[in-house]
């Protein structure tokens, strides 16, 4: 047998992939909806706390800046392993999943509220006190006037740092989430066989490569001409 | 509450090893960082050679790391290799996957930076007799470097938080020994701790990161 038909055997075992296939593709599905949950719940969180932040209340600017910056400063996994171990002791057992789901959200609600709060305080004060002299309401100012030129800046951070974030998704492998690492490194040690392993990387590919791409066109696409 | 989560006899029990676990991630960060940024620089000087054939394979290998999850990364590397007969340990498994991961970032970063150099630069400095190695060294990067010093150390404070993927693959850092701690004293306040020392050694890397994207924005 030639080196590579070792090879391939050995980590492209059609067999295996065929056998353990449906595991890896619901692992897909789970990431799938994890990275959506965590999107959709750690932006609006994130653009929620930048909304009140700018309301210039002193105290809740406070709490607002020690949490962003708590969850900036702990790595991703010690949340997930503190509330996936640590919650039970308090009474709450979250599963694998919603611990995953939280403790990315809450990371990526901080990166993104930071993110946001720069957008808003780019915009010139000149423009609020502008608009409002025209007759607009505070609120009226800010979605017409300052988010529009706020988000554009945002753009392309923000794809970027929900894209690093939402990779995260396979450390819920740790909590045994079923997502596809978790799906592959049990069909791995189930088949003694290293082939689900590669599935599982070519399908993080599929998922995360078009999204880096798109990323780098948004990134020239939404870039300040200066 | 207090009892459970900041358990001080438990954490007088458990400081030994939850110690050993800080000094570990330590001296893995004083480790990866520099990984990754030669990793960063080998890619970012590669990609200054403005040649199609040289820039398209470096910007798939990017994309390629950008998109490839760094714990998958590890586990391939981990438990993966040991197929194909090579067996490395966590920690040389943690040295690699960092230097191919974090050196991908670091290099799109570095690019950016030299990117940002005026060509007028290399030109002048060419025409003064500097070769182009000296050029790029004396004159482009500490330039590069300091234009996107803020985004070089956002990078940097990620890959020390990464560092605690090495707990998955048995590297006795501060997550390891703090679960370890956990299983041993039956109690979540090791990994309480762990979470607070996490905390008390990037927070002001954090405060320093705010205030230099504010300074940033600010001169826009």
């Amino acid at each position: 047998m030639s080196s590579w038909s070792r090879f391939a055997e050995t980590f492209l075992n059609a067999k295996v992939m065929h056998r353990y296939l449906p595991d890896i593709l619901s692992g897909v599905v789970v990431t799938i909806e994890l990275a959506l949950l965590i999107v959709a719940t750690g932006i609006a969180a994130g653009l929620a706390l930048a909304l009140l932040r700018s309301l210039g209340i002193r105290p809740l600017n406070w709490l607002i800046i020690a949490v962003v910056d708590l969850f900036r400063a702990l790595p991703p996994l010690v949340v997930i392993v503190l509330i996936y171990f640590g919650l039970p002791s308090a009474g709450l057992a979250p599963s694998g999943f919603v611990s995953t789901w939280l403790s990315l959200a809450f990371v990526l609600m901080a990166f993104s509220e930071e993110i946001f709060w720069a957008g808003i305080t780019s915009v010139d004060r000149g423009q609020w006190e502008a608009a409002r002299s025209t007759g607009l309401t505070f609120g009226q100012t800010l979605m017409s006037v300052v988010l529009p030129q706020a988000f554009r800046l945002t753009i392309p951070p923000l794809t970027n740092r929900a894209i690093a974030i939402t990779k995260g998704t396979a450390l819920g492998t740790v909590v045994a989430v079923t997502e596809i690492l978790g799906q592959a490194s049990s069909a791995m040690s189930n088949s003694y066989n290293p082939s689900p392993l590669m599935m599982g990387a070519a399908a993080y590919l599929v998922l995360f490569l078009p999204v880096v791409v798109a990323a780098r066109w948004v990134e020239t696409r939404f870039a300040w001409k200066r | 509450m207090i009892q459970t989560f900041f358990n001080l006899e438990i954490i007088a029990a458990s400081w030994p090893i939850v110690r050993a676990g800080l000094l570990n991630t330590v001296l893995l960060s004083l480790l990866v960082v520099p990984l990754g940024l030669i990793g960063g620089l080998i890619l970012a000087l590669l990609a200054s050679v403005k040649n199609p054939v040289v820039r398209w394979p470096l910007m798939a290998w990017v994309d390629f790391f950008r998109a490839f999850p760094p714990l998958v990364l590890l586990i391939l590397l981990f438990a993966g290799l040991p197929f194909a007969g090579l067996e490395l340990g966590g920690f040389v498994c943690v040295a690699i996957a960092f230097f191919l991961n974090t050196g991908a970032y670091y290099g799109e970063i570095l690019r950016a930076g030299i990117d940002s150099v005026p060509a007028g630069q290399i030109e002048a400095a060419r025409s003064t007799g500097l070769s182009r190695l000296q050029a790029m060294t004396y004159v482009v990067l500490p330039q590069a470097v300091r234009n996107v010093l803020p985004d070089l150390l956002s990078n940097t404070l990620e890959v020390v938080k990464l560092t605690a993927l090495g707990s998955v693959v048995a590297v006795p850092e501060l997550l390891y020994q703090a679960r370890q701690a956990q299983s041993l004293t039956y109690s979540p306040t090791p990994i309480v701790v762990a979470a607070v020392l996490y905390f008390l050694m990037l927070w002001p890397v954090v405060r320093l990161l705010s205030r230099l994207e504010n300074r940033a924005l600010a001169r826009r």
